[in-house]
């Protein structure tokens, strides 16, 4: 009973990494129906300015602002000079020029921090059952959550971003800033990833640390349904869950291949994800 | 891409009246060419390529003998992928795992039976992956776009996992290694074993390759491209959507095996970490490199996926730099490379020959010779 509590509580600390992922992707997806699959790259990054910041200053929250902020810049700069020139072409368009992103900044990264791992701080103390560390991280991603839901849904702001999104001209027609809207949502969207980056990266960072959390990430985006927020909060905690009892009781190396099964098993009743109501598509 | 819709023969119309006014040989001849019949137009091509490949092997040193072969089997899996996303309109992230597939089959028939002769072992790959395909295409059927990217995405990832669960089986993270016969004995005094290893594999692709040129141009060719264009569409007029899915991902898969097949009789080995999901990344990278929609981007991308990591390695070595930065250049190329043409030339390396070749023929006799310029693209 002890080893399933902990299992649980495990689960419970990663899937709050998958959801804050999962998030990120789906903030993305929602404003310019991209799936970002540079997003671990961003978050690395993020991760790694985190560590130099924490290193020449000592202070471990100092790095963490300091990841968040360039979060910010990066998805704000990525979707400005990289997203908008292909938005109005394919989606292949897209995908490509995110995953050439995703190569050339696991290049850059490993031009600049070299391949070899660096240790990396947990903000707290990590030790034990679901240790301060693992409070935070749940903490924080729920916190971030809510926050967010706060933004879209109760200021004139989230308004804006969410009307950029859903009906472009009608809201352009309103004296609505779509672009600077579309922006800020990949603005926001990095910022979420580079805190998944910071809860994910311990206990040692080196340039493909997150590629298996990207992958459960996306899947925990696509069990709860590219449309629902919530549905990806839930989809990453499901996933993690139940990685954590497959990791726990048959082996770690089984964890991608359930990841894989469990999708499936979703996407075969549920096509568009959990949490998504069935609608006909537009044709 | 709209105008390789047309069907070769309305495509070659144009054609046949210009051919009939023009006069000088060259131009004839490729009048006469344009109006054979697809089958016997690609076999020629092949045979042509055949030649071309054994001449190319019988002058080059045995490490370019690998690579040509290595261009060999990635051209066959990036072909797949093309099938699936520049017809059929699937996007898929782990057709590595189709390579997985075939590669770690050849291996286990070459351990545990190893009295089949190649092509018997090869042909039992291609089932395999192709009946793996058939039980994804259908699971993927009713998915679309970031859906079913995310599904074949675990696909890729959790393959090689495979391999590390049952090691006992599939030999863990050292992979297996296993011995093939080379150059049959009658040869060896004339054909070197790297030689015959690019012969074998190429031939085997161009056979596939035919088979893929014409499909592509065929009835089933046309349907995938209206599933992809508009599914409703299709639906209305008669096709059978998912079956038409199902087939493009079955027909992926049985060349993304034959290609992990092909890879693991030239490497003689068979390791996960060689199918990770980068594999599946940058064979679509490469693909869209190369350009969608034709059989020739997909000999561009091969060469890409061949050599541009070389080039990088030479490269940092040439300018004697950091080790890091020399370790990660070859990434960084690719990326920048990619993100580049994407941005300036989304129709890739196919797309810029092919507006090449439209500016050089129309400035070579005025008229409706763009037009009709197309249907010879996909003639390999």
């Amino acid at each position: 009973m002890d080893y399933f509590t902990n299992l649980t509580l495990n689960g419970v600390a990663e899937g709050a990494i998958y959801a804050a992922l999962a998030l990120s992707l789906i903030i993305i997806y929602q404003a310019t129906r991209v799936v970002n699959f540079a997003q671990p790259a961003l978050a690395l990054i993020a991760a790694y300015i985190a560590l130099t910041v924490t290193t020449a200053s000592g202070s471990y929250w100092l790095g963490f602002a300091a990841a968040l902020v360039s979060g910010l810049l990066m998805g704000s700069v990525t979707e400005r000079l990289l997203i908008r020139p292909v938005q109005k072409t394919s989606q292949l368009s897209a995908i490509i020029i995110t995953l050439g992103l995703l190569l050339l900044l696991q290049g850059v990264a490993g031009m600049i921090w070299s391949n070899e791992p660096h240790s990396f701080s947990y903000p707290m103390d990590f030790e034990g059952r679901f240790s301060p560390a693992d409070i935070f991280g749940v903490a924080a991603v729920l916190g971030t959550a809510m926050l967010l839901f706060a933004l879209y849904r109760w200021t004139p702001l989230g308004l804006r971003m969410r009307a950029a999104a859903a009906h472009p001209e009608m809201a352009r027609m309103l004296g609505v800033r779509v672009g600077l809207m579309l922006t800020l949502g990949w603005g926001i969207a990095t910022v979420v990833g580079a805190l998944a980056g910071m809860l994910a990266a311990p206990p040692f960072v080196y340039p493909n640390v997150l590629d298996s959390v990207f992958v459960y990430g996306l899947a925990a985006a696509v069990i709860g349904g590219l449309d629902n927020p919530f549905g990806s909060l839930l989809g990453g905690f499901i996933l993690g869950i139940s990685l954590s009892f497959v990791s726990g009781y048959l082996g770690p190396e089984l964890m991608p291949l359930a990841a894989l099964i469990i999708l499936i098993l979703v996407l075969s009743v549920r096509p568009d994800g959990l949490f998504t109501r069935p609608k006909a598509r537009k044709v | 891409m709209a105008s390789s819709q047309k069907s070769p023969a309305t495509a070659a119309g144009p054609n046949v009246e210009e051919a009939a006014r023009g006069s000088g040989g060259p131009r004839r001849l490729a009048e006469r060419w344009r109006t054979l019949p697809m089958l016997p137009r690609h076999l020629i091509a092949a045979c042509a390529a055949m030649i071309a490949v054994i001449a190319l092997t019988s002058i080059t040193d045995p490490g370019a003998n690998l690579r040509l072969a290595s261009i060999g089997f990635y051209m066959l899996a990036i072909a797949g992928l093309g099938i699936l996303i520049g017809f059929s309109g699937q996007v898929s992230l782990g057709h590595g795992a189709f390579m997985f597939i075939g590669a770690y089959s050849t291996a286990l028939f070459v351990i545990h039976m190893p009295m089949l002769p190649l092509w018997l072992n090869l042909a039992l790959a291609v089932v395999i992956s192709c009946l793996a395909g058939l039980i994804i295409g259908v699971v993927c059927a009713r998915l679309h776009g970031p859906y079913l990217a995310g599904a074949t995405l675990a696909l890729a990832v959790a393959m090689p996992a495979l391999a590390n669960r049952f090691s006992d089986f599939l030999g863990g993270p050292n992979g297996l290694s296993f011995v093939m016969r080379g150059t049959p004995p009658a040869l060896s005094d004339m054909v070197s074993n790297t030689q015959w290893q690019a012969w074998v594999v190429w031939l085997t692709v161009l056979i596939v390759l035919v088979f893929l040129a014409n499909l592509s141009h065929g009835r089933l060719g046309r349907q995938m491209r209206a599933v992809r264009d508009d599914e409703t569409a299709a639906a209305l007029s008669g096709i059978r959507v998912a079956r038409v899915k199902v087939t493009a991902f079955v027909v992926s898969a049985g060349c993304g095996g034959l290609a992990g097949a092909l890879q693991a009789y030239l490497l003689k080995t068979a390791t996960p970490s060689t199918f990770a999901v980068a594999l599946s990344l940058s064979l679509l990278a490469v693909l869209v490199l190369g350009g969608l929609g034709s059989l020739w981007g997909a000999l561009w991308g091969a060469i890409a996926m061949v050599y541009v990591e070389e080039w990088g390695d030479s490269l940092a070595h040439a300018l004697t730099l950091d080790t890091n930065v020399a370790n990660n250049l070859p990434h960084v190329l690719y990326g920048v490379l990619l993100i580049a043409l994407v941005l300036t030339w989304p129709s890739g390396v196919q797309g810029i020959l092919r507006q090449l070749g439209n500016a050089l023929r129309s400035r070579g006799h005025s008229g409706n010779g763009t037009t009709s310029v197309p249907s010879t693209q996909q003639g390999k």
